[in-house]
């Protein structure tokens, strides 16, 4: 049995024999690398290995003997092995045995050529449309049987993504109204136009800014929690659990997500709303003198219904693009830790850029219909 | 590092428990276990569901601290260890986990020689070489060094989990279930490639098992976890015949019963 001994393993060339001692085990190989490529091997004679000095021996040693005796053959001389222990001696064979299985040549794998990239880009946009079709059938059916709301997930997700939210959506909107008033004081005052701090942050943030800031948000927040979960749950193979159960997963998984994305983002948009004008309110009063009651007098001649609606009716649509994309990203995860990670990066990355996007598309919407 | 001679065999004893305590709050999962593994032996550690075998098993290998007791490995006591002690001891364990845990970002050759690329100073080809060798010891083909850990069967994740563990050495292999969601065949080829080993490298094993097949072939001795204690610990044969109304609640099952008569 070998003990555990924590001398290196040697080797020297001493006539035609080579003399080993020390450990052949794994953690003591290193340092004999060296000595292997500076060993000169006399050619077409029969060497013996010397194992008597040898205290211990693994699988890895035995290895490199057998390398050892490879290269002495492939010089054109035969290798003996002598003085080796019994144990050893079998090690080696049951070394060499396996070791002529290891042969074959590994299979390099191929990085996917540009077409099959492409048609992956097409497999996955029509993977995506369809999961749309599928969350819209199942919205439907919802709509028409609203008994089938399943109503403790739907209040759960509420709650984790709306009322948890609140803090650092809260904090980050103030934030950004005392941005927008700061930068926009400095200009205002050159022209004596001090009161108009309130059309400037009113109508950025309402109209543009505490949507997009909201669903930013949301996305980082929630969008990846959603991949996540589902990614978890189809590498633990829940999904195949429910479907085999005959429960739609889309049904249990997705709409209860979808459903209260739909009703938490408009309400933490208001919510962004009005956090950001105190941001604005608070800078007014301390960089430009207005005070509160005159900035809310100003700010209700200066901002309509519509502009207030116009910011509103974009967090619908991005607690769509969110849910939807947050869901399908997971749906995709395969096998994986790895494909949970990277599933979660995609599901973020390409949620944000879709709300960005369309949010353009929104500006463009409005300039035409002029409002 | 002192190895321990058991005073009654004169066998060298590599791991040592005693009166381990373990609580889950609560509830008492180990009151008082004592058990003594020597080298070279197959140990199998058997017990109802929740008889923590488990959490003994994450206590060997330093995964899980007792609330009370002393465990001891090759003599040094794991119950308040330092760091670079805990590591080296490490170096001499391998663990086989139940779902293999290969790490899926690795391919299984990567996974294999990651324990070499961390703890030797070998060169990238002989790590290369030295997993190769590991992979076919373990019984897989060449060609599933370059697979993913997901694209491996059931069996063949065993197989390269077994590889891995089996990589740096070790002197004590912990398999936590190894036969668990094999076919009967691939289960009876694993037992004998962990007797074969065991008998090449001079292994100790311990495994955590209810395979009866494994009991009866592999183990050389049985230990029966209940009630927070070993009942008993003895060879296959001996248990089964034992009046002891733990021990007897295990091996009187049916399926225990006929695993006997054949084995018998």
């Amino acid at each position: 049995m070998p003990d555990h001994i924590d001398s290196p393993a040697e080797l020297h060339l001493l006539d035609e024999t080579l003399h080993c001692s020390g450990s052949w085990t794994v953690g003591h190989l290193a340092g004999l690398r060296s000595a292997l490529r500076k060993l000169v091997l006399p050619a077409g004679t029969t060497l013996s290995v010397d194992g008597a000095g040898i205290a211990a021996m693994d699988s890895a040693g035995a290895w490199l003997l057998l390398e050892l005796r490879k290269r002495t053959e492939a010089a054109g001389g035969t290798l003996e092995w002598q003085l080796l222990d019994a144990s050893w001696q079998r090690l080696l064979e049951f070394v060499e045995s396996v070791a002529g299985k290891t042969q074959a040549p590994l299979a390099e794998r191929k990085p996917p050529s540009w077409l099959d990239r492409t048609a992956g880009i097409g497999e996955n946009l029509i993977g995506f449309l369809s999961f749309i079709g599928e969350t819209v059938i199942a919205l439907l059916r919802t709509v028409l049987h609203p008994g089938r709301v399943r109503w403790t997930e739907l209040l759960d997700d509420m709650f984790e993504t709306g009322f948890k939210a609140l803090p650092i959506v809260g904090l980050l909107s103030f934030l950004m109204g005392v941005v927008i008033a700061y930068q926009g004081a400095v200009q205002l005052k050159l022209y004596g136009a001090n009161i108009y701090i309130a059309d400037l942050v009113g109508h950025s943030m309402l109209r543009e800014l505490a949507p997009l800031l909201t669903a930013i948000l949301v996305c980082g927040r929630t969008g990846s929690a959603y991949t996540a979960k589902i990614g978890t749950m189809q590498v633990r193979e829940e999904v195949d659990a429910l479907q085999t159960m005959g429960i739609p997963p889309v049904d249990m998984l997705v709409l209860p997500k979808l459903l209260s994305l739909l009703i938490v983002l408009p309400l933490l948009t208001v919510y962004s709303d009005v956090m950001s004008i105190f941001g604005g309110m608070f800078m007014a009063s301390t960089q430009l003198g207005i005070g509160y009651n005159a900035f809310i007098s100003r700010l209700g001649e200066a901002i309509s219904y519509t502009t207030f609606m116009i910011g509103l009716v974009k967090a619908p649509v991005f607690a769509a693009i969110i849910a939807v994309v947050g869901c399908y990203q997971g749906f995709r995860v395969s096998g994986s830790a790895e494909s949970v990670g990277r599933h979660t990066t995609v599901s973020v990355v390409q949620s944000i850029f879709l709300v960005i996007i369309v949010d353009a598309m929104f500006s463009i919407l409005f300039s035409i219909l002029g409002v | 590092m002192t190895p321990m001679p058991d005073a009654g065999t004169g066998r060298e004893v590599v791991i040592s428990l005693r009166g381990v305590r373990t609580l889950f709050g609560e509830r008492v999962i180990h009151d008082g276990v004592d058990l003594d593994v020597y080298r070279g032996e197959v140990l199998a550690l058997v017990g109802g569901s929740g008889s923590g075998k488990s959490t003994l098993l994450r206590e060997m290998i330093m995964l899980h601290t007792p609330d009370g007791g002393s465990i001891r490995l090759f003599g040094t006591e794991l119950v308040g260890i330092d760091e670079p002690n805990a590591d080296a001891l490490r170096c001499r364990l391998g663990v086989l986990f139940q779902q293999g845990a290969l790490f899926s970002a690795l391919t299984v050759l990567e996974n294999v020689g990651l324990p070499l690329r961390e703890h030797t100073e070998l060169d990238d080809a002989m790590i290369d070489s030295l997993a190769s060798i590991k992979i076919a010891q373990a019984g897989l083909p060449p060609a599933a060094a370059g697979l993913y850990p997901s694209e491996l069967s059931g069996g063949m994740t065993k197989r390269a989990a077994l590889a891995r563990a089996m990589v740096l050495e070790p002197e004590i292999l912990f398999l936590d279930e190894p036969t668990s969601g094999l076919d009967p065949t691939s289960a009876g080829l694993f037992d004998q490639l962990i007797l074969k080993l065991k008998d090449l490298l001079g292994l100790t094993v311990l495994m955590v098992t209810h395979d009866l097949d494994s009991l009866w072939d592999v183990a050389d001795r049985v230990a029966v976890l209940g009630d927070g204690r070993i009942q008993g610990i003895d060879s296959m044969r001996a248990l089964s015949n034992s009046t002891q109304p733990h021990i007897r609640e295990y091996f009187e099952g049916p399926r225990a019963r006929g695993t006997r008569e054949r084995k018998c």
